[in-house]
């Protein structure tokens, strides 16, 4: 098995936000953190592009390089993950991640910052496989259930692709060839398809002369 | 018989006070460069898997194909 990456079709992404609430959702995650947001520019304007961005597993990840604590490991999936309970949430690796992927909860008048929470790719962390202990703290491990990341199984439009990156490249690349691109893959046509079959030819009129 | 509980209660208050030359270090090491944490399990050794790899991606493939459309339809 290759690395666990996730891929989003700025083509197809209608910021629906529902990958953002999946997450919410399986991961009962507290007001303040986003593990998964969607980004947009050029919002209103024709042509405007819009992305899911969370965690994206760095292959060299900025996070772990800066972390004082090294409470950051790689499995061997491609997956970054941390150790909460080594975490002192200094707030380094928010710094220096090009996502913002990190996050940090934040409570009271003045706002005590928490631990650091992020997108784990639906794999837990270093507690017991879907005990309750790794619930509490990194949320659901659906990968040790044999499932992919909740927000890329649920996307609507299939624009957000999480899994094998080898896969995902095949099924992306597969996408382009077979939609096309530039201009001819914006608007209405995308949207509803284009029209397969050809208008009814009508019956020639009998009787009548030629 | 009192000598007996008297040397039982000296032998206990000894192992009490022994008990805290057991105290575990409570400064952490950090090792440069090195996850310091606890270690993690992989995905298949999880009860839905047993340790079954093979069994374990073969899920992921198959959920991997999910997200193709040109092949579901």
């Amino acid at each position: 098995m290759a690395r666990m990456k996730f891929i989003c079709d700025a083509e197809r992404c209608i910021e629906c936000n529902g990958c953002v609430t999946a997450c919410k959702n399986e991961h009962e995650v507290p007001w303040g953190v986003n593990r998964r947001r969607v980004v947009t520019i050029n919002d209103g304007v024709p042509g405007e592009r819009s992305m899911s961005v969370a965690c994206m597993h760095c292959s060299d990840a900025p996070c772990q390089a800066v972390c004082p604590v090294d409470c950051f490991y790689k499995t061997e999936e491609g997956v970054v993950l941390h150790d909460k309970d080594l975490c002192i949430g200094c707030g380094y690796c928010f710094y220096a991640c090009p996502f913002g992927a990190p996050q940090f909860p934040q409570s009271g008048a003045f706002g005590l910052r928490g631990k650091m929470d992020k997108c784990t790719f639906c794999a837990g962390g270093p507690e017991a496989d879907n005990s309750e202990d790794e619930f509490r703290k990194y949320g659901r491990n659906r990968l040790a259930e044999g499932k992919l990341p909740a927000c890329a199984e649920m996307c609507s439009t299939k624009a957000l692709l999480g899994g094998d990156a080898d896969v995902l490249s095949d099924i992306y690349r597969e996408r382009v060839l077979k939609r096309g691109k530039g201009a001819e893959i914006w608007g209405w046509a995308t949207a509803y398809g284009k029209p397969e079959q050809k208008p009814a030819e009508q019956p020639a009129k009998t009787g009548e002369k030629s | 018989m009192r000598s007996r509980a008297l040397a039982f209660m000296l032998a206990l208050a000894g192992a009490i006070v022994l008990s805290g030359c057991g105290e575990k270090e409570q400064v952490v090491v950090y090792k440069q460069g090195k996850y310091q944490g606890k270690p993690d399990s992989k995905p298949w050794d999880a009860t839905a898997f047993g340790g079954d790899k093979a069994k374990w991606e073969a899920s992921i493939r198959a959920r991997n194909q999910n997200q193709n459309e040109y092949k579901r339809m």
